[in-house]
């Protein structure tokens, strides 16, 4: 279980928002929505110290998170990536291994079985000599997906997965988190969009500059909440089409 | 024909000569190999910077009479410490913090000099005198080499991440300040001994020319670094031979060469392969 408590981020005083608390259930899929702006990104980097939090702490399971570097894989938003580094599929994975080894050791035999056993569950095993610059959008998500699976961690963190990449991508990507979630991990997923909420996820947290609700799918998703946080436009139109279904 | 069988002769014969090749080739080798993670991380201008600003170090240590990679080391590390402290502390961009900071150490490296000019030559420090390495440089730039080829191996796997994915680097736990400023510290070394070879002008050309020319036919890290210096020694060597026989200074002969095989692979590399454009 993750939990934040009165975590606060500012950019240059202005607060992006202020006493968050939050709690992510073990053996749980759970989506983080809201729209462009409203601090999506900026709560899952605050807690995993890519950016300084002004006040608040995250815990993972009583530990702070800062001391369980090695227990979380974090999915980035691909966009600020180059493509053009002279690396292949297989060796981006075999990073995934960097962070168990540490320092002074290099990956061996049974970090490439792991990183080409990775590959396989994404079904890219034929695609691991590619430079990643030739990749498609969601075979490219399936490498870092691949990648996380390596680091083997218990709690998993992923930024806008599902952007940009083709129906067969998101279906092998879906596939991994749901085994995940089985075997009692912890998966964070941020969306901006409301398509298939209730179908990717298991909980939900509903932000927009500050928690707006969090909790189960079926409680959260609601009129009210969406409205709160998008508009009241978006709110009419999603739900009166899921009454009408 | 003839001018190769008198350099290789002159080669056997002059023990100057043979320094020089020496000291090109290893330059060409740690030039190569760090050059390559500059360009890799889009540090290219950082490495310009880096290479003018060791100048005041230069010259504090002619006049102190201290080690030259010393003083060198400082200042290279100071300019590195300046430009990240101006950038975080400010909304002013990091290549312009770059442009401030390299610029006042290479002025301040001017004035020292011409107070030092008793003791060196601004114009082989500049542009490089190759043909008056002593068996003491001999022996500093092979240190530095080791230095740098121990650096590379030891770190090669978090050299290869922080620049590819720095915050997968953070995320997982790594000092990546700590590994860029180690960086910055090799990359001072390296500009030190290159001085000796192309001069402080022309060090940015040997950091990336040979490596952007290994980009260009490699898609694996590994070989790009094993081609780039490669490439390094090449031009070192070929370059050497120019200036030997048409008595051309040796930094911007050395230079040329370079760039010539950077323009040949820009033509016909498989990567780029402008000539002949498979699409």
């Amino acid at each position: 279980m993750l939990q934040l408590t009165n975590l606060t981020v500012a950019y240059d005083d202005t607060p992006v928002f202020t006493d968050a608390a939050v709690q992510f259930d073990a053996g749980k899929i759970t989506g983080i929505i809201g729209p462009n702006g409203a601090g999506k990104s900026t709560l899952i980097k605050a807690m995993l110290g890519l950016i300084t939090a002004s006040a608040g702490t995250a815990t993972f399971n009583g530990q702070p998170l800062s001391h369980m570097q090695k227990q979380i894989a974090y999915v980035e938003q691909r966009k600020d990536l180059d493509l053009t580094f002279p690396i292949n599929v297989f060796d981006v994975v075999l990073t995934g291994t960097y962070g168990r080894l540490g320092l002074f050791k290099s990956p061996g035999k049974a970090e490439k079985a792991a990183a080409a056993d990775a590959l396989a569950q994404v079904s890219l095993s034929d695609f691991t000599q590619r430079q990643i610059g030739n990749l498609s959008g969601g075979q490219l998500q399936r490498v870092f997906v691949a990648r996380a699976i390596v680091q083997d961690a218990n709690l998993i963190i992923l930024d806008e997965p599902f952007v940009g990449i083709d129906l067969q991508s998101e279906t092998a990507i879906m596939a991994i988190l749901r085994q995940w979630r089985d075997a009692g991990k912890t998966i964070i997923v941020v969306h901006h969009d409301l398509n298939k909420v209730s179908h990717y996820f298991d909980d939900l947290v509903v932000m927009n500059h500050g928690i707006i609700d969090y909790g189960p799918v079926a409680q959260v998703y609601t009129a009210a909440n969406i409205e709160k946080a998008f508009s009241a436009d978006l709110s009419a139109v999603l739900f009166e089409k899921e009454a009408a279904q | 024909m003839s001018s190769l069988t008198n350099f290789f002769h002159a080669l056997g014969q002059y023990d100057f000569l043979q320094s020089a090749l020496i000291t090109a080739i290893m330059v060409g080798i740690m030039s190569g190999l760090i050059g390559s993670f500059i360009i890799l991380r889009g540090m290219s201008l950082m490495g310009d910077a880096i290479s003018h600003a060791v100048l005041p170090g230069v010259a504090v240590a002619y006049m102190l009479g201290i080690n030259v990679l010393l003083g060198a080391s400082v200042f290279g590390i100071l300019a590195a410490m300046l430009i990240g402290f101006v950038a975080a502390h400010s909304k002013i961009k990091t290549d312009t913090s770059i442009g401030v900071v390299f610029s006042a150490f290479y002025a301040l490296g001017f004035i020292l000099i011409s107070m030092a000019e008793s003791a060196t030559n601004l114009h082989h420090i500049l542009f490089g005198n190759i043909l008056a390495v002593s068996d003491s440089d001999i022996l500093t730039t092979a240190i530095v080499l080791a230095l740098v080829v121990l650096f590379v191996v030891v770190f090669y796997k978090e050299l290869l991440i922080t620049s590819f994915d720095e915050t997968f680097a953070k995320t997982y736990g790594l000092h990546t300040q700590l590994l860029h400023y180690a960086l910055m510290l090799v990359l001072t070394l390296v500009t030190v001994s290159a001085l000796q070879t192309v001069g402080i002008i022309l060090v940015v050309a040997m950091l990336i020319t040979p490596a952007a020319t290994a980009f260009l036919w490699t898609d694996k890290l590994s070989h790009m670094l094993v081609m780039a210096a490669s490439f390094g020694v090449i031009a070192s060597m070929v370059g050497l031979y120019f200036s030997y026989t048409f008595n051309w200074a040796s930094g911007p002969a050395i230079v040329i060469v370079a760039a010539a095989m950077f323009a040949i692979s820009f033509l016909v590399s498989p990567k780029q392969g402008n000539l002949f454009k498979r699409k």
